[in-house]
């Protein structure tokens, strides 16, 4: 299956990342992870790069690392249609101190958007 | 949850301070009380007697929660998930009050830090629902985050769920921000 994990930094970004290089793994996905600007992320991008490429070297995992500039939700969505993806994964959102589950912004728009599938990692 | 949330300018209530007894619209006692959570910290095993009795009281009407009442994943699931959860909000920093038909709990409301502010979350028992009980329970919790010197409350709600936003409005509580899934409001308790 061919993959696209988007990836901006948030703590459950980073939780979906080493599930979703696992499960490729295990699978044998075709997997490409795109880096997005998330405004609400205080990693940069290099730093977040840096990351996934460590991720995917411990994994043993080849796979491609592109960073998707300009809006992030439309820019997953317009990658995952116009190149034949078969899945989107996100980050399935943060919890508040109270334990409630809030979806990013990010995911909001791609859930909304997407006519390819979507997965959200808790 | 990023950036600055905002706040009334002016303060909400005053609210009635626990413990508030009161008759509901079917005609139970039902008593609000503080529920005293240093009882439980300090003895680190489950507190004194009448404090594990509380605990498990609550763990019961938790267990027994209609799931489709759950909101943002919360009340979880399963009985364990629902003990570890209820340690969390019941911890020494957070304040919470109960509200009691006999030695039963007809509902519970609590406060937890959050930085420079409270979040706040109710969950009234199925069987005690639209009796009036929601609105005496988060009342007496912004009584006693008064008492106890809280300023600033928030809370996120399902926008659809328009029972619970009347019920937060009814008590001061305005909309912060609209622009995500779930509708965010706030109010100023103490200046």
């Amino acid at each position: 299956m061919k993959v696209l994990l988007g990836i901006g930094g948030s703590e459950d970004s980073i939780r979906a990342l080493s599930q979703t290089v696992e499960r490729a793994k295990a699978a044998g996905d075709d997997l490409t992870v795109g880096v997005v600007d998330n405004p609400d992320s205080e990693l940069r991008y290099e730093e977040i790069e840096a990351r996934v490429h460590e991720v995917l070297s411990e994994a043993d995992l080849d796979a491609e690392v592109r960073h998707l500039e300009g809006d992030p939700g439309s820019r997953i969505v317009d990658v995952a249609e116009d190149e034949g993806f078969d899945q989107i994964v996100l980050g399935g959102g943060e919890t508040s101190p109270m334990g409630k589950i809030n979806i990013g912004g990010i995911a909001e728009f791609v859930l909304l958007n997407s006519h390819v599938t979507v997965k959200l990692v808790r | 949850m990023a950036g600055e949330r905002i706040y009334p300018d002016e303060v909400a209530g005053p609210f009635p301070r626990p413990p508030v007894s009161f008759e509901d619209r079917e005609g139970r006692t039902i008593e609000v009380r503080a529920y005293d959570t240093r009882d439980r910290d300090e003895t680190g095993d489950g507190g004194t007697d009448r404090s594990a009795e509380e605990f498990e009281a609550l763990v019961a009407m938790y267990d027994d929660f209609d799931p489709s009442d759950r909101a943002q994943g919360i009340p979880p699931g399963r009985e364990s998930r629902i003990r570890d959860w209820l340690d969390t909000i019941l911890g020494e920093d957070c304040l919470n009050v109960v509200a009691w038909d006999g030695e039963g709990v007809a509902g519970h409301a609590v406060l937890v830090p959050d930085e420079d502010a409270y979040e706040l979350a109710i969950f009234v028992y199925q069987p005690y629902q639209r009796a009036g009980i929601g609105t005496n329970l988060i009342e007496t919790l912004l009584g006693y985050g008064q008492e106890n010197g809280v300023e600033k409350v928030w809370l996120t709600v399902e926008r659809w769920n328009r029972p619970a936003v009347g019920l937060y409005e009814k008590v001061g509580f305005e909309t912060s921000n609209s622009e995500s899934f779930e509708l965010e409001m706030s109010l100023r308790l103490t200046e």
